[in-house]
Formats: structure tokens, C-alpha cells, sequence
């Protein structure tokens, strides 16, 4: 395809609208973008609006379930029950979480790089039984009590190490598939220059590449953070144990087969929802243009 | 097979330092001293219990053992449902178990092999006391392995006395006047039936609270039930169970959205006599009393009736129990915490935290005079010997999918002879995968 | 160069990421193809041939769940490519609002689906949900969304489709901007309108990004069973089970052999139909 700009990426406009007057189209744009607005707010404000509001009710208030405005604030009282719950799990299960999601984002990002730059680079006869590899991983559903025995056997059941690699070893094919796409906007005579300055293969890679990636990087942080760190499954088969929870696990403290804490249960999603948006507000620019060239070729 | 020793090929794959400091961190977990005659160090004795029991009681229980003895019990929590059945599995499968496990009875504890991850408790002095169908429960090959956990509970209709003397209706004894009295109840615009099936194992109910009436129709069912001679489908006194569920829904005597509304939403129509009856376990008055405390005297319980009058009995629900590993290394210390939690004074203690919602399966021990009204309903037909165990704590047979088919059952999706042959075909499948003889 | 290149660009780089991907990914999923064909307690196995199979084959909701899990995985994955392109040429113009509508519409994609099926299962409650009290308002008798066998599946697939729409349109907006401008000015010069440039330069030149739309959407849609967990757990009865649910039963069931059979099951049929979508996209793409 065509060369890509590599930093940031100026919205550009493609539609044009040439034949309208300006007065009319200035009617037309503002027309457009409020419909837009007021659609967005329906559809994706409504439900944050409904999480929100339950979050700062009391329990028999949240218990109707509706969305009328609470008769009286009780969200710091909600915030430290919730906190304080099971002896602070929360607290526990932040940590675990933010480590697990942390570590895989690391080991992901070096695997990952090394991975996509070699198999774009480095086309063989076995290239495509790699690509099968990938796709393979992409497609194929994980295997749940054997991943668990293979754990058990190595001595990684129920440690962080173990779910780190489980989730680093679900992640990568995307991972490289994102990588190996935005190799493509690095050309090959870098590399040879490199070489020619006297770059051996790892510095080549590590001082060269590595951070003409950090595009692509950008959206697999975003990408693979989001991904571990609303892991439900995989933290319940290969990481159980009660100091072992994990933030998503939280959600099931005020939920129980008998009786459900809404305002809590809202409160905890509220709270946990804080560290993706956090991401989500340092990168929400840097993920378009990693995936500009990257999944997309 | 799982308990192999461990190959060494984490470091291989984790000598980063990074990776290193943080197995170092990981392996914090303290390895308690236990035995050796060091009576100075505090013994600690690991507990597995799920996130659906009340605590109350037990760490009630437990904060005055600990003063008495020197010898600390840590409660771990884990999911309830056949999801904490699992993980109790997979846990006694690696090797992982706490020392004490809190197990339903029954097919639940028949489905982990209590014989080989248990302690037989059969000659303990303190399980003399305990009730022989409680200990019939929790036996295998004819060993006891554990103590009862909580009250014993009853399956049967809790239903609002204000309703029924508001509208002048008497407690039925046959299934002919509870329908009679639903008509009535649906005439005077209440909820005859309060179905709560978005908590899909509400939905078995009335199916499960049916097997006193199974069990009087067809004495030996259980046996042949899991000896696979009777199957469901074609035992008309089982079958009369999914028919029981089929008749509910096709009169309408369910609130219109029992699809949408869950347990709790269920317990709050029957404490605010929006709904007459709820078809329930009677563990569902302790979560009643924490929410409406003020409610309590209007709700009464019966059993399940027949169809015929003098057949009246209730099913009861044998309580979860309480286990030891056969692999821990605190077996004396944990069995005098069992001791002491079916003592009076355990029962004593247990029930002035969490009141009882049923008789104790204990012998000797008495309920306070302040029971709720519905518990002393429950009493009668434990004084008049009219109850039979569920059929859970009766055989080790219990498909998966039950809640799923009663809700087909109940919401209309399939009929009672459908349900129940899909049922049997549940239960073949669990069977087999038990490696029962017979199937 | 073609020695230098070998060198330089040495297989070794894979093996870190070989390694973890072979023994936490690959050797799981090679076992249970053994697995699958025994009689498994985790504490011991008895091989049993293809028992396994044919107790997973005939178990009752099979039917319904494999017509489910095809029915979802359409219909999210189109929704998605279709909402996706839609929204990614929107979000691509000069807008003022641009920024504020793609973090809205990206923002639920950061969310744990299961906080997002328990919010969405209180709001499509039959009376008390705000969707039916907002459809009340404007007259209309909203559905029991998830009570109604008929529509419970295709209430979470629109979920789905509402949590992961963001993702499809980032992923257009990414195609859509790698588009040179170049062609916009040349269909200029011809004349073209919005139209033009939608039909004939957007859509042709996006291909890569709707292709990994439907790639990625549709094969999530045949595995994932989370959401439908969360607000269904396949109900009612059996209304709503994907294979991939049916699967989890056995697990929990503790039925771990046919289980793994029932995950060789789905791989088998995932890949029976996500390769030949595949390498079809693929190619036509070259053509292009």
C-alpha cells in the first residue's frame, strides 16, 4: 500500500461536499454532528448513565433497578464497603490484576516485536506453516483441563507466573499479527544501513526497530491490557485460590446465588473500570494510527 | 498422575530476574509446624467453605474454639454451585485441599470420592449423636465422613399467612385444594405462584421438594433409580413431579415475568404478600429474616402435597457438611473443631448468630422457643415422622441440566413426559460419567 | 543479500515467543486431542475411544447450540463489518464532534463483558428495564428480551455487537486513513461526489480493514460464550446455548474428558469454517 505517516495522524477529511453553499453546509454539519451526538449519547450514554447513577444509591434504592435521580448520595459509603469487603480483597485482586496485566503487556511486546519483524523480514518455505501457527491461534478455543495439567506438571498451577504465560502465549497471534503488518511501513534499506554501519543483529532489532514500532506498540498496550485485565475465564481455571483473585472476580462479591447488592455490584464496576480508562485517555489518539498500518496491512 | 513431582522447566523458561523475584514473592504462602509435640506454636487448620453459606454462625463458632484451644481456623471462601463443586475437585485432584472442606451431601460429596480424600469419621465418639439419615447422607461403602454444617432445611411451599387468613384459606392437604387455593389467590389479583426463574435453580423446586410423595407411591425408587431399573419418565409417581411443575404453569399462577425475576425480587413478593406462595428450600427464611426481620411471623411453610390426604409429608434437605482431608497435616486438630461444633454448646452459639431455619441434625440438641412460626411448621412433621430425604441425599444420581429442564417445564417450552425423558437422558450421562455400576 | 538477510534476520527471534506459545498454547491443545478420547478425573484416565464423541454428539441441546453459534457469529460479525464501515467513514470526516463519538462508541470495548451483561440484563428487564419503559414512552410494547426464546439470542448478539462495535470501527477508521489522498482528488477531478468516494474508493480500498473485521468478529462470535453466560447462561431451558457454553456445562460438571472432546468438537468446526473464509478473503484481495 501507500507510505504511512507514522505519528500522529491528522483526521482528514474525505468527504466533500462541494456543491452545497457554504451557509447551507455549515446548517447541513451541524445538523449531522448533533444527530451524531445525540445517537451516541442514547445508545452508549444511557447504559454508563445507568451503571452511574445505581452506583451512588443505597441498597434498597438500587435494588429498583431504575434510573431515577437517588433520593440521597451514598457513593463514599458504597466506595469503602466495597473496599473493605472480604478483608480488602479489592485490593489484593488489584494488585494481581495490574501484575498480571502488566507483565503479560511486557513479555507480549518483546515476544511479539521479535516475532512479527522476523517472520515479515524473513520470507521462507516454512512461512506458511507459520502463518498456519498464528491463524491456528487465532482460531482454534483453548484447552482448558490440559492447559491445567500442563501447568501442574511444570509447577505454574495457581502462580502469577503461570497465568502471565498463559495469557502471553493466547495473546501473541494477534500480537504478531499486529507487529508483522506494520513491519511493512519500515523499509528493508534501514536495515541494511544499520547493518552497514556495523549494527549487529540484536542491536539491529533492539535499537533500530523496537522503537520505530512504538506505534503498533501503543495499540497493543490498549489492545492486550483490555484484554488480560477483563480476562474472567482464564484467571478462574489457571490462577484460582482466594488470594489469588483477580479484579474481574470482585464483581461476584455482592452477587451471590441468593441475594444481589446492586449499588455495591455498580459501585465495583465503577471502581474497576477506572485503570482502562486511564489507559484509554493516554492512548486513545496513539491507537488508530498503530493500527493504521498495522492489522489492517 | 497429577501428583508427579515437578519438572524443572520453569527456569528455563523464566530466568529473567524480573521473572525470578516475582516466584520469590509468590512463594510467601506460610508453612504452619503441625505436631511434634511443639504444643507452643498455634496449630492452624485451613477451611473451604463456599461464598453462598452464611458465615455468621460458623465464625461464631470458630472465634470461641480459637479461644479454648490453641489452634487457629482460617476460612477460605470459593464459589458455590456445581462451579464450587468443580473447583473442590480439581483442588482435591492437585493436591490442593484445605483441611477442612465444607461439601453439600449427597451426589455432591458422592461425585469426589469421599472414601479415597476423607477421613472415615465412623468411630468418632462425637458422631454418635448425629442423626443416622444425616449420617446415611454423607456416608460411602458404610463409613461417615462428616458432620452436619447447618440446620437441616425442607423443600416445600413457604407461603404468606396474612394472605391466607386475609382470604380465608386454609393450608391445603392435597395437591387438588393448593390448586383450589391458587385459583383463589389469582381470583383476588395476587401472585399465586411466585416463580423466580431467572435463578435457573429456583426452577427445580417443586420437582425436588415432590419426593416424600415419590418415595410413599414407590418405596424403593431411590435404589432403583440409581441401580438405572426405574427411570423417571416411566415411574408415574416421578413423572407426577414434572406434571406438578407442568400444572402450575398452564393455569398462569405464575407472577407474568417469573422469566425475568430472580431470587431476591421473589423473597420480597412473599414478605410483602404480593405473592402467596413460593415453592423453596427453607434456607431462604435466614435470607428472609436479614431483609424483612419485621415480616417473619406472616411466613408459614407446608410440604408439598399429594393426591391423596393422607399422604402428607415434607422432603427435607440434608445440610452441607463438614469434611476432613485425608491428606492434611492437622487431623487431630481438626476433628476437635468438629467435636466442638456439634456440641451444645456449638449449637448454642451457631444459633444466636443466625437463627435456626430448621431442626438440627443432631440428637440432644434443643432450638430455642423463639423459632420463626415457619420453622415450628417445619417441626410438626419432623415430630410426626412424616419426611423422606430429597432425592440427592438418597443417590449419587443427579443430571447437570435439571435447572435448565425445569425451566423448560415451568415456562412451557417442553412438556412434563418431554422433560422428564430429557432428564433421564441427563442422568444416564451423569451415571456414566461417575462410573456407577449399572449403566 | 540473500545471506546476509538469513543471517541477520535469524529464526532465533522466534524462539522466546515459539517456546511460550508451544507449551502453554499448543501442547494443551495437542493433549486434549488425546484427552478427549478417555474417561478423565484428573486424578486418573481410561481411554474409551470415541465414547466421548458420541455422548457429546447426542447431547440433546446440540442441535440448538450449533444453530445458535452460527446464527451469532453471522449475525455479530456482520453487524459489526456493516455499523463498523458505516461509523468509520463518519468518524473519518473533519467533524467537530469526531473525537467525542469514537471514545463513546471505543469506550465499552475497554469494559469487562461481564460488567457489561449484568448492566445490560437489568435494563432489557420486561417492565422495569429502561429500554422497554423508553419504548413504553413512545408507544410501542417492548419484548421480554431475554425471556422470549425467540429473541433472547439475538438481544445478546446486539450486546455484543454494542460492546464490540468500537473495535470494528477503529479498525475501519485505520483502513479508511491509509487510503492516500491522491484518490480523492483524482474522482474529484472526475467529478465524484460522497457517494463515489464511498463506492468506489472506501470500499474497494478498505478491504484489508473490513477483512480483518470479519475475520476477527466472526471467529470471536463462534467461540465466545462469555457474554451469553453472564446474561442467559443459555437460557431459558436451553434457548440460548452455543456449543462453546454446552462445552463449559460439561466442564463444570466435572465431566472433563467430554469436555475436551466437546473443545476438539468446536476447533474442528471453527476451523472447517474459518480457513477456507480465510484464505477466500485473502484472495480476493490479491485480486484487487
Amino acid at each position: 500500500m501507500s507510505k504511512v505517516v507514522l505519528g500522529d495522524l491528522e483526521t482528514k477529511p474525505i468527504i466533500n461536499r462541494k456543491n452545497k453553499t457554504k451557509i447551507g453546509k455549515k446548517l447541513w454539519n451541524i445538523f449531522i454532528e448533533s444527530f451524531g451526538v445525540v445517537a451516541t449519547l442514547a445508545i452508549f450514554g444511557i447504559p454508563f448513565y445507568f451503571v452511574i447513577i445505581n452506583a451512588f444509591k443505597n441498597t434498597q434504592e438500587s435494588s429498583l433497578l431504575n434510573m431515577n435521580w437517588p433520593s440521597s448520595f451514598h457513593l463514599m459509603e458504597n466506595i469503602q464497603e466495597v473496599i473493605t469487603a472480604r478483608d480488602g480483597m479489592i485490593i489484593r485482586a488489584f494488585f494481581n490484576s495490574v501484575m498480571i496485566t502488566g507483565l503479560s503487556i511486557i513479555l507480549l511486546i518483546v515476544l511479539g516485536a521479535a516475532a512479527g519483524y522476523v517472520l515479515q523480514r524473513k520470507v521462507t518455505k516454512v512461512t506458511p506453516f507459520f502463518n498456519f501457527l498464528i491463524l491456528a491461534g487465532l482460531i482454534i478455543p483453548p484447552a482448558v483441563v490440559p492447559t491445567i495439567w500442563v501447568l501442574q506438571e511444570i509447577g505454574l498451577f495457581k502462580t502469577l507466573p503461570g497465568i502471565v504465560l498463559i495469557e502471553v502465549a493466547l495473546n501473541l497471534p494477534f500480537t504478531i499479527i499486529l507487529y508483522r503488518g506494520f513491519m511493512v511501513t519500515i523499509p528493508r534499506s534501514l536495515d541494511e544501513m544499520a547493518l552497514i554501519d556495523g549494527c549487529g543483529r540484536f542491536r539491529l532489532f533492539f535499537n533500530i526497530i523496537l522503537p520505530l514500532l512504538k506505534p503498533v506498540s501503543a495499540t497493543v498496550i490498549v489492545l492486550t491490557a483490555v484484554s488480560v485485565y477483563n480476562d474472567f475465564v482464564n484467571p478462574l481455571y489457571f490462577f484460582p485460590g482466594a488470594e489469588n483473585a483477580t479484579l474481574q472476580l470482585t464483581l461476584y462479591n455482592f452477587m451471590s446465588m441468593y441475594i444481589t447488592k446492586w449499588n455495591l455490584l455498580f459501585t465495583n464496576v465503577l471502581l474497576i473500570s477506572i485503570p482502562p480508562l486511564i489507559l484509554f485517555i493516554i492512548f486513545n489518539k496513539k491507537i488508530v494510527a498503530g493500527m493504521t498500518a498495522g492489522s489492517v496491512k | 498422575m497429577f501428583n508427579t513431582q515437578r519438572k524443572k522447566l520453569v527456569p528455563l523458561l523464566l530466568s529473567s530476574a524480573l521473572m525470578a523475584g516475582i516466584i520469590a514473592g509468590c512463594n510467601s504462602k506460610e508453612e504452619t509446624t503441625s505436631g511434634g509435640g511443639k504444643s507452643s506454636e498455634t496449630e492452624t487448620v485451613t477451611f473451604l467453605i463456599d461464598n453462598q453459606t452464611q458465615l455468621d454462625g460458623i465464625q461464631g463458632i470458630i472465634d470461641e474454639f480459637e479461644k479454648k484451644n490453641n489452634i487457629k481456623v482460617e476460612i477460605e471462601t470459593r464459589p458455590g454451585g456445581s462451579e464450587g463443586d468443580n473447583i473442590i475437585k480439581t483442588r482435591l485432584a492437585t493436591g490442593d485441599m484445605t483441611d477442612l472442606a465444607w461439601i453439600n451431601s449427597g451426589s455432591s460429596l458422592q461425585a469426589v470420592n469421599p472414601e479415597q480424600n476423607f477421613v472415615d469419621l465412623s468411630n468418632e465418639p462425637f458422631m454418635e449423636t448425629i442423626m443416622d439419615d444425616y449420617k446415611a447422607a454423607v456416608s460411602a461403602n458404610g463409613k461417615v465422613f462428616g458432620i452436619p454444617g447447618t440446620p437441616t432445611n425442607a423443600g416445600g411451599w413457604l407461603y404468606n399467612k396474612k394472605v391466607y387468613s386475609d382470604l380465608g384459606l386454609s393450608v391445603p392437604k392435597t395437591w387438588d385444594e393448593l390448586m383450589a387455593n391458587n385459583e383463589k389467590i389469582k381470583q383476588a389479583g395476587k401472585t399465586a405462584v411466585i416463580g423466580t426463574f431467572k435463578d435457573t435453580w429456583t426452577s427445580q423446586v417443586i420437582v425436588l421438594a415432590d419426593n416424600y410423595n415419590v418415595l410413599q407411591e414407590n418405596p424403593t425408587f431411590a435404589e432403583d433409580f440409581t441401580a438405572n431399573k426405574a427411570k423417571i419418565a416411566t415411574t408415574p409417581a416421578a413423572l407426577r413431579s414434572f406434571e406438578k411443575l407442568e400444572e402450575v404453569f398452564k393455569a398462569g399462577y405464575m407472577n407474568k415475568e417469573f422469566l425475568a425475576t430472580g431470587y431476591d425480587a421473589g423473597l420480597k413478593m412473599l414478605a410483602d404478600g404480593e405473592g402467596a406462595h413460593y415453592p423453596m428450600i427453607t434456607f431462604a427464611l435466614a435470607n428472609l429474616a436479614t431483609t424483612f426481620p419485621d415480616k417473619m411471623q406472616d411466613i408459614g411453610v407446608f410440604a408439598q402435597p399429594s393426591d391423596s390426604a393422607d399422604k402428607n409429608g415434607l422432603t427435607v434437605w440434608m445440610p452441607a457438611g463438614i469434611f476432613i482431608n485425608k491428606n492434611s497435616e492437622h487431623i487431630d486438630a481438626a476433628k476437635k473443631f468438629l467435636e466442638f461444633y456439634v456440641s451444645q454448646e456449638g449449637v448454642t452459639i451457631y444459633s444466636s448468630k443466625i437463627p435456626p431455619t430448621g431442626p438440627f441434625a443432631i440428637e440432644g440438641v434443643e432450638l430455642p422457643d423463639d423459632v420463626y412460626p415457619a420453622v415450628k411448621d417445619m417441626i410438626q412433621y419432623f415430630d410426626a415422622g412424616n419426611n423422606a430425604p430429597a432425592l440427592e441425599f438418597l443417590s449419587p444420581v443427579k443430571g447437570p441440566s435439571l435447572e435448565q429442564i425445569t425451566t423448560q417445564v415451568g415456562s412451557g417450552i417442553s412438556s412434563a413426559k418431554e422433560g422428564a425423558e430429557l432428564y433421564d437422558k441427563d442422568v444416564e450421562k451423569q451415571a456414566k460419567q461417575l462410573g456407577l455400576e449399572g449403566w | 543479500m540473500n545471506k546476509l538477510a538469513n543471517k541477520t534476520y535469524t529464526y532465533y527471534f522466534l524462539l522466546p515467543a515459539g517456546i511460550v506459545y508451544f507449551v502453554f498454547f499448543l501442547l494443551p491443545t495437542i493433549m486434549s486431542l488425546f484427552f478427549s478420547m478417555t474417561w478423565w478425573t484428573l486424578t486418573d484416565w481410561e481411554f474409551i475411544g470415541l465414547e466421548n464423541f458420541k455422548t457429546f454428539l447426542s447431547e440433546p441441546s446440540l442441535n440448538i447450540g450449533f444453530k445458535n453459534t452460527l446464527i451469532y457469529a453471522v449475525l455479530t460479525s456482520g453487524l459489526k463489518v456493516i455499523l463498523g464501515l458505516l461509523l468509520g467513514v463518519y468518524l473519518s470526516s473533519k467533524l467537530k464532534t469526531v473525537g467525542f463519538i469514537r471514545s463513546m462508541i471505543f469506550f465499552p470495548t475497554l469494559l469487562s463483558t461481564i460488567a457489561v451483561g449484568i448492566a445490560f440484563t437489568m435494563m432489557m428487564h420486561p417492565s422495569q428495564g429502561i429500554i422497554n419503559i423508553v419504548l413504553q414512552g413512545l408507544g410501542i410494547a417492548g419484548p421480554d428480551w431475554l425471556g422470549d426464546t425467540d429473541i433472547a439470542l439475538l438481544s445478546v448478539a446486539l450486546v455484543d455487537v454494542w460492546k464490540g462495535v468500537g473495535m470494528a470501527t477503529v479498525i475501519f477508521i485505520a483502513g479508511i486513513m491509509s487510503i492516500p489522498q491522491d484518490y480523492y482528488e483524482a474522482l474529484k477531478i472526475d467529478g465524484g461526489n460522497a457517494w463515489h468516494n464511498f463506492k468506489s474508493i472506501i470500499i474497494p480500498l478498505s478491504r484489508p480493514a473490513m477483512n480483518t473485521v470479519i475475520i476477527l468478529s466472526f471467529i470471536g462470535g463462534l467461540r465466545s460464550f462469555d457474554l451469553i453466560w453472564t446474561m442467559t447462561k443459555g437460557g431459558p431451558g436451553f434457548s440460548t446455548d452455543l456449543i462453546a457454553s454446552i462445552i463449559y456445562k460439561q466442564y463444570q460438571a466435572g465431566f472433563f474428558g467430554l469436555s475436551t472432546a466437546g473443545n476438539v468438537i468446536l476447533f474442528i468446526l471453527v476451523s472447517a469454517l474459518a480457513f477456507p473464509l480465510y484464505s477466500y478473503l485473502n484472495k480476493k484481495e490479491v485480486d484487487l
